[in-house]
């Protein structure tokens, strides 16, 4: 049997931010925005990064892109350690992974028309020859939803929506393999997020397309991702298919975000795990499970052992005291 | 010859506006206005407000934008009505107008009225036309709000303290100033955040989750009879969110307050909401109690708006999607708004827009479709 194909792996990667203070910029500190994180994306497939803000998950994505330097760890894409490769030689790496941002009003240039904006990067790298440039342009507009005599108009024009087609367009463009989607319809309504959920739900069949979705809107996350990452302070917490950890969520973190999300339904029993306070801050973050301050099931060996990641089968990772090695 | 009518009509739009800016300063420059005016009766005494027929329009240059177009709903003392739709449908002018917060004179009141319960004084008043000096003791004292985003309703250069104090000196002007700090310390104990120097700490050195406790705290400073709440937890994270929601909802039992709270999130009201508005382009769509509106839909948009939304735990290959997008608010046509994005679209739907028709006694929704059927049953 032949084995299934990674297009992401990610091991023990740690992105640690310096703190300065002083005259002479002396490091006080560390945040440790992303604190040995692993995992795997298999081809064709989504993995829903989720956790509140300021976990790290942006910071992760970033760092997978090499948008940030990464401190320590390896990152893997369609088998080339991004870790490794030269500054010069990153270019050519880049057409086959992309990213689409957050907010569609300020990730597009206002000066430049539309065409421009989705083919600078078509015409920079070489993707298509000068002849067929236009037509291409306009093709991957299409696939997107937007309409050809749009190419010469600028963004303002657009609404929220119709900007976040123009972000994956461009990012389409390139022909990826991998895309970093952090939070692309958190800033939209709801009835605009469905229509771009859809788009890229097609897109992905299409093109076999795979995606790291960032979003903290985890009904978003249960629809459109295969396997599922919980994030807390710089750590995954828990990893697993969706299947597995929407059915059976083990981490004490985990279970209290899922309870937390309202429920559209007025008869909807509420039976919340309300967390007290708020995330510690990354640059001083708890010693043990970083979850402990909070934990309602914390144990004495919490305060003084990080978990290890634990295996609970078919691929349930869980980082908790609570759970043994299967 | 294109340029010169779009020019001519910029032009127009300028004289309109002028005459309608020279108005509303008249207005405003008023010294005495007589009581009779503003005084006004309730339609019905349960209730703590009352939206009638409520127009706020937006004189812009490049035409008149209608905000908010002929709203009517009430608000039972005690009860939390949520008011729902997607950004620009003119839930959050509805709230300023309330507040007596427009930004005139390119913002007014244009027809309507909104009627209050003051029970303080046993009168019940209109706020579109009440004068700013009675305005005054009204705003913050009895109805208060809780602003959007945390970070940007508080000053960053000020203290906690000195936040709270100055609301609370302004609005109880007899209290000692040992007084006033006890007071503040209250109401940070009410939204539980009270620990020792806390009225020292600056905004930004709160996390996100206090911050909008602390607006909280502000705004129940003068024990109000209404709270409108605008987007109170679109800021925050889910964990945060359900804090607050459980906050806001012990509070609204503590103080027996009324709410009046403005969101787009659909799980959010169900949650909270005792009755829901639903609103588009300016319009009630729909309204009725939650039972109503989340277990028998009648309006197209609010099933699609219900639809498009994923739940938690429920498995579908597709989402439904509502097609287009919401209409210019700009010249709006005269049939109904929602007709270019419906799917159920009927011949009477070409006509004029659809009166609010009454499915039950509570529910009520705007469309040729449910008038049809409520004729039949």
């Amino acid at each position: 049997m032949a084995e299934e194909k990674y297009v992401v792996e990610v091991d023990h990667l740690k992105k640690y931010f310096p703190i300065k203070s002083g005259i002479l910029q002396k490091e006080i500190g560390a945040v440790r925005a992303v604190d040995d994180v692993s995992f795997r994306i298999k081809e064709g497939e989504t993995f829903g990064l989720v956790g509140e803000s300021g976990c790290g998950k942006s910071t992760l994505g970033r760092t997978l892109l090499r948008l940030i330097e990464p401190t320590e760890g390896t990152v893997k894409i369609n088998g080339i350690d991004m870790t490794s490769v030269k500054k010069k030689d990153l270019r050519p790496l880049r057409p086959s992974m992309q990213m689409i941002f957050q907010d569609p009003f300020s990730s597009l240039d206002p000066r430049m028309p539309v065409g421009e904006i989705i083919g600078e990067a078509v015409r920079e790298h070489g993707i298509v020859s000068k002849s067929e440039y236009r037509d291409y342009i306009l093709k991957v507009m299409e696939d997107c939803g937007l309409r050809p005599y749009y190419i010469d108009r600028y963004p303002h024009e657009f609404s929220g929506g119709q900007r976040q087609r123009i972000c994956i367009a461009r990012a389409l463009a390139l022909n990826p393999s991998f895309i970093v989607c952090d939070e692309p319809v958190s800033a939209l309504d709801v009835s605009i997020q469905a229509q771009i959920i859809n788009l890229m739900k097609d897109l992905q069949k299409e093109r076999k397309l795979t995606y790291l979705f960032i979003s903290h809107d985890l009904s978003v996350v249960e629809h459109i991702s295969d396997s599922i990452g919980v994030m807390y302070l710089g750590t995954m917490m828990e990893t697993g298919s969706k299947e597995d950890i929407f059915a059976k969520p083990l981490h004490p973190y985990t279970q209290a975000l899922f309870s937390a999300v309202p429920v559209a339904d007025p008869d909807h029993k509420m039976d919340r795990i309300l967390l007290e306070g708020d995330i510690p801050s990354p640059a001083n973050p708890p010693k043990g499970c970083k979850f402990h301050t909070r934990c309602k099931h914390c144990m004495g060996i919490c305060s003084q052992v990080e978990p290890e990641a634990k295996d609970m089968g078919n691929g349930h990772i869980v980082k908790c005291h609570l759970y043994d090695d299967k | 010859m294109d340029k010169n009518t779009q020019k001519a009509r910029l032009k127009s739009i300028k004289k309109f506006n002028a005459v309608k800016y020279k108005e509303y300063n008249k207005k405003q420059r008023r010294k005495r206005i007589p009581e009779s005016e503003y005084m006004t009766t309730m339609a019905d005494d349960h209730n703590i407000l009352e939206f009638d027929n409520l127009r706020t329009y937006f004189y812009t240059d490049a035409g008149t934008v209608k905000a908010v177009d002929g709203v009517s709903f009430q608000i039972p003392r005690g009860a939390t009505i949520g008011v729902v739709g997607e950004s620009g449908c003119g839930k959050s002018v509805t709230s300023l107008t309330t507040m007596g917060l427009l930004a005139g004179p390119t913002g007014q009141v244009a027809g309507g009225s909104i009627r209050y319960n003051q029970k303080s004084q046993n009168r019940a008043v209109d706020l579109t036309k009440l004068p700013r000096k009675e305005f005054e003791k009204i705003r913050g004292n009895e109805i208060s709000m809780i602003f959007q985003e945390p970070m940007t309703a508080l000053n960053p250069v000020f203290t906690i303290g000195d936040q709270l104090c100055e609301c609370i000196s302004l609005h109880m002007p007899e209290l000692k100033k040992d007084e006033v700090e006890a007071r503040a310390l209250e109401v940070l104990e009410l939204v539980g955040i009270k620990r020792e120097g806390i009225l020292n700490n600056y905004p930004h050195e709160l996390s996100g989750g206090m911050r909008q406790r602390v607006v909280i705290a502000m705004a129940l400073c003068c024990d109000p009879q209404l709270i409108i709440a605008d987007e109170p937890t679109t800021a925050l994270d889910v964990t945060i969110q359900a804090q607050i929601l459980d906050l806001l909802r012990n509070l609204k039992d503590k103080i027996n307050a009324s709410i009046m709270l403005i969101t787009h999130d659909l799980g959010v009201v169900a949650e909270m909401a005792d009755y829901v508005v639903v609103m588009y382009a300016g319009r009630v769509v729909e309204q009725g109690t939650a039972e109503d509106i989340f277990h028998h839909p009648a309006h197209p948009y609010t099933i699609g708006l219900m639809k498009s939304k994923p739940m938690l735990g429920e498995k579908i290959d597709r989402l439904y999607s509502i097609p287009g997008n919401v209409p210019n608010p700009i010249n709006l046509p005269e049939h109904c708004y929602f007709k270019n994005r419906c799917e159920s679209c009927v011949e009477a739907c070409e006509g004029l827009y659809p009166e609010l028709v009454s499915l039950s006694k509570t529910h009520k929704v705007s469309c040729y479709l449910c008038g049809k059927k409520g004729g039949e049953n």
